[in-house]
């Protein structure tokens, strides 16, 4: 446990997790890493007890194997070489998701490997454009460019409050105001004036934590009446399936867009269920794939990548963005009577997208491109595109969908996405990276603070001291003008503040953090908590799991207990690359090579257990059970953990799905409780524990769920006109 | 600006071309027969679409093969890419199946309440019906203010999905759910 700790409200007071500040607002220093509360020695201090041997307790890494890491990633490091961490959703998805990552950052900034060729840490991401919708988020708490989202529990009812709280003296963030306004602009368009706070006020408030899982719970206890899934397979790719399933059936409407039927669409005929007594009004509408539509998709480095028709879209299917287009056509029509205040966000909404093409326009196709457009931003007064972000005013002169995109379509005629110009070093040509094209993020860490490159062979972003700007291979993630022996100006705004020497210009005062000052919920440094439902006592602490991690204790969401006899061995869950999920299960190719769930366990266990390779084990939690055939493989191999009890691994792909497809099977989401990091409110799927038993499990006998009560809107939909359609339209 | 591949396969420059076989292979007769030495591939004198996997994040560029009909014939690795230089991996490889395969749904299907079948519907008709039920739970759920603090907002609509489809289109999602009043909008970013 940190300081601060508040046992009645189970949090923290973070305000003490702090830097020590001189009376000008810089950061108390002490150059000779002597004082006690310098924060290497506070690192130090706290990292005393995570020794190799205790590395081989928690983790089951021999101590060896671990020093023999541990000194390549040192010897691979400095200024002749550079290591770089890459790290999927096997570090993200547990209760202490955040602080692995944090570990990382730390590791990085000690030796050296940040803003630098070969260096960083790379989220190696899942989906074709994850990082496109984190950039450009269709996530609850963020607005596109990372700013947050207006909540009632910040006291952000106006855009002053929301200014106040949000903009930074110093530091990139002191430019938040434009970016929002510019925003706002984008989406409402002339209606957004000075006089009406640009129309901030249009925003809706959070007033929680409105992530994926507890939705899903507030879908079950009956508050979300109608949900859209749009190539996502909650129904069996969601942790605790079962629960998105159930939870399903007490929504009055379910639209899903897709290419095949799946889990989620068909939640109403799964096992179990009966059709007969679930009144959910269900559409699927066929979606149309990347060959499909033009757009652009942001991969894992950053990079937009815009792709082009190929073809048209076989049959009724539409793109994403036809579909949402339309939508809102729609909406605007059926509120353009209306005169209350609350319809006013859908009829200033700037909607206007149709395709260039007369041909495209005729078939009610929208323009990606002009969407792209607008997310690079324009001047209001002239529609002609900015340049990039640095010419966004807070005034409400420009307009701009997502101000880390500014650049990407920088005038009339170019679209740098569409760049398709490689060489051998970090094609800037090709395709085109947020922000402002770098390719390496505080790449200004790349040369030394007198900006000399740290060594020739490691040469990426200099000073050039007889043009006095900053030059080299990439484009440089600082002011161009910039010499290095700037000094720190306190007291000035933004990025003038920091001094020559300081390339991490999104941070308060310019430098890397190993101390997070207050940013996270549940550790200013990473502490070790076992797993929520973990096969061990933690060695380290007597706090055995985070104490911030959110757990539902409820019947349709049980755990394992802690250190449950029941269920010794440790379960863990991962991808396998022949399969995604329902955008391979019906591919005949990928069918052929993975073509049923599996489990992969170790030999020895498949002794003591009387499993034969190939045979059908079921694997069960306190939640519930799946099966899967048994692989028995000398890849998984029992650990020596805890007090140096043998624990065996059972591993199990996250990609099927029992309803459809030529590549079918149980999905651990059925083992899965639903728990999460407080950070991000990510969930643990990594890390839990099983039971494991020769043969398969026992159907579930057709209407042995218990549907719920119908709502009313169900009832009078259900029980109306033949599908309830002119219930529906004429209300 | 001079363009500059990256060929790793090796294979770049022959793309596109008809390379013939020649008679001879270093210093031995190239017994290939005549009939293999006539055969063209099945893309050759297809337009090549440039395009991007759609599987996972790294962003593999791809060339789509589509013929004079508006047929897609195939989908290869772009050899021009720094990024994959040609290569694709399983998946990757079988994208032409996920366009083009007959257990494909590309009709509405519509599942009434308290119904057990699918049936197929026209697409006006379901989009019309969507937008209504859209606008009668949003006013059926529509909160001005909580607690005495505005918030203009719906719980009652949720939205899931966004990381398989493109920027242009979670920005309209977006820009469309926020002014509806929608807050829970997630995707797979946090999954």
């Amino acid at each position: 446990m940190f300081s601060g700790w508040n046992d009645e409200t189970k949090s923290y007071d973070t305000s003490n997790w702090n830097f020590e500040r001189n009376d000008d607002g810089t950061l108390r220093r002490d150059e000779t890493l002597q004082h006690p509360r310098c924060v290497l020695n506070v690192l130090r201090r706290h990292f005393a007890r995570y020794t190799p041997e205790m590395v081989e307790r928690v983790c089951g890494t021999p101590q060896k194997e671990f020093l023999k890491i541990a000194e390549l990633l040192a010897r691979n490091s400095g200024r002749e070489r550079t290591t770089a961490f890459a790290y999927a959703v096997g570090w993200t998805q547990h209760t202490t998701g955040v602080q692995f990552v944090r570990t990382a950052a730390i590791l990085q900034l000690l030796l050296g490997n940040i803003g630098r060729p070969g260096g960083g840490i790379m989220a190696l991401r899942g989906h074709a454009n994850i990082q496109g919708a984190t950039d450009v988020p269709t996530l609850y708490d963020l607005l596109p460019g990372y700013l947050p989202m207006p909540s009632a529990l910040r006291d952000e009812g106006s855009l002053e409050r929301y200014l106040a709280r949000n903009t930074k003296a110093t530091g990139w963030w002191a430019n938040m105001p434009k970016y929002i306004i510019s925003l706002l602009k984008a989406f409402y368009g002339d209606a957004a004036t000075a006089e009406n706070d640009f129309c901030y006020g249009y925003l809706p408030q959070l007033i929680g934590d409105h992530s994926v899982l507890p939705t899903t719970f507030a879908m079950k206890d009956g508050t979300v009446k109608g949900y859209f899934v749009i190539g996502q397979n909650p129904g069996a790719s969601g942790q605790n399936a079962e629960l998105v399933s159930s939870a399903m059936e007490r929504l009055d409407w379910l639209v899903n867009i897709d290419f095949f039927d799946n889990e989620t669409v068909s939640f109403w005929h799964r096992e179990g269920a009966d059709p007969t007594k679930i009144g959910t009004e269900v559409f699927f509408l066929p979606g149309a794939t990347v060959l499909e539509k033009d757009g652009t998709m942001t991969q894992t480095s950053r990079v937009l990548q815009w792709h082009d028709k190929a073809i048209e879209p076989i049959g009724d299917s539409k793109s994403d963005l036809w579909y949402f287009y339309d939508l809102g056509k729609r909406l605007k029509a059926l509120y353009a009577d209306s005169q209350d205040p609350k319809d006013r966000p859908i009829l200033d909404l700037a909607w206007e997208y149709d395709h260039e093409d007369e041909r495209e326009r005729a078939a009610g196709e929208p323009s990606a491109l002009r969407v792209l457009r607008e997310l690079n931003g324009f001047t209001v007064a002239d529609g002609k595109q900015v340049a990039g972000f640095a010419d966004l005013a807070a005034d409400g002169s420009t307009a701009c969908g997502c101000w880390i995109y500014s650049g990407v379509c920088p005038d009339e005629t170019t679209n740098h996405a569409r760049g398709r110009i490689a060489d051998a070093r970090s094609s800037p040509g090709w395709g085109w990276a947020w922000p402002a094209n770098r390719r390496t993020l505080y790449n200004r860490a790349s040369a030394d603070p007198a900006g000399n490159p740290w060594s020739e062979r490691k040469k990426y972003v200099w000073w050039d001291a007889q043009k006095r700007e900053w030059t080299g291979y990439d484009v440089p993630d600082f002011p161009k003008a910039k010499d290095p022996a700037t000094p720190a100006r306190p007291g000035a705004s933004g990025i003038d503040a920091h001094s020559g020497a300081d390339p991490f210009i999104m941070n308060l005062d310019g430098r890397g953090q190993l101390f997070v000052a207050g940013a996270l919920a549940d550790a200013p440094m990473p502490a070790h908590y076992e797993p929520l439902q973990s096969v061990i006592e933690n060695p380290l602490y007597a706090q055995q799991s985070n104490p911030l991690l959110r757990e539902w204790k409820r019947d349709d969401n049980r755990y394992n207990r802690a250190v449950d006899p029941d269920y010794p061995y440790v379960l863990t869950t991962y991808r396998i690359t022949e399969m995604s999920g329902i955008m391979t299960r019906y591919i005949p190719w990928l069918a052929e090579l993975q073509p049923e769930a599996f489990c992969e366990i170790d030999p020895e266990l498949a002794v003591e257990k009387g499993i034969a390779n190939g045979s059908y084990v079921t694997i069960s939690t306190a939640l519930g059970e799946m099966e899967a055939r048994a692989l028995v493989s000398g890849r998984m191999q029992p650990l020596r953990i805890g007090k140096g009890q043998r624990v065996h691994q059972i591993g199990i792909p996250y990609n099927y799905g029992r309803m459809v497809g030529f590549a079918r099977g149980d999905s651990p989401g059925d083992l899965i409780a639903l728990s999460t990091d407080p950070n991000v409110s990510i969930h643990e799927a990594k890390s839990l524990t099983c039971s494991i038993r020769p043969g398969r499990r026992a159907a579930r006998a057709a209407g042995s769920i218990e549907a719920p009560v119908p709502t009313a809107q169900q009832r009078a939909y259900g029980a109306g006109a033949p599908h309830g359609i002119d219930a529906g339209t004429n209300r | 600006m001079a363009k500059t591949t990256i060929d790793i396969t090796g294979l770049a420059s022959a793309r596109g071309t008809r390379a013939s076989l020649g008679e001879r292979i270093g210093e031995l007769p190239n017994v290939a027969s005549q009939r293999t030495k006539q055969l063209r591939a099945r893309i050759d004198g297809a337009k090549a679409v440039t395009s991007v996997c759609p599987y996972c994040a790294v962003g593999c560029s791809t060339l789509a093969y589509v013929d004079d009909s508006g047929k897609l014939l195939d989908v290869e690795g772009n050899p021009d890419s720094p990024i994959n230089a040609g290569h694709l991996c399983p998946k990757g490889s079988a994208i032409f199946g996920m366009t083009v395969n007959d257990r494909r749904w590309t009709t509405v299907h519509y599942r009434a309440p308290f119904a057990t079948e699918w049936e197929e519907k026209p697409l006006a008709w379901a989009l019309e019906r969507i937008a209504a039920r859209v606008k009668e739970t949003r006013d059926a759920t529509f909160v001005r203010e909580r607690d005495g603090k505005r918030v203009n907002h719906t719980l009652g609509i949720a939205s899931l999905g966004g990381a398989t489809f493109g920027i242009e289109e979670n920005y309209l999602l977006g820009k469309l759910m926020h002014s509806l009043g929608v807050v829970a909008i997630e995707n797979q970013a946090r999954i």
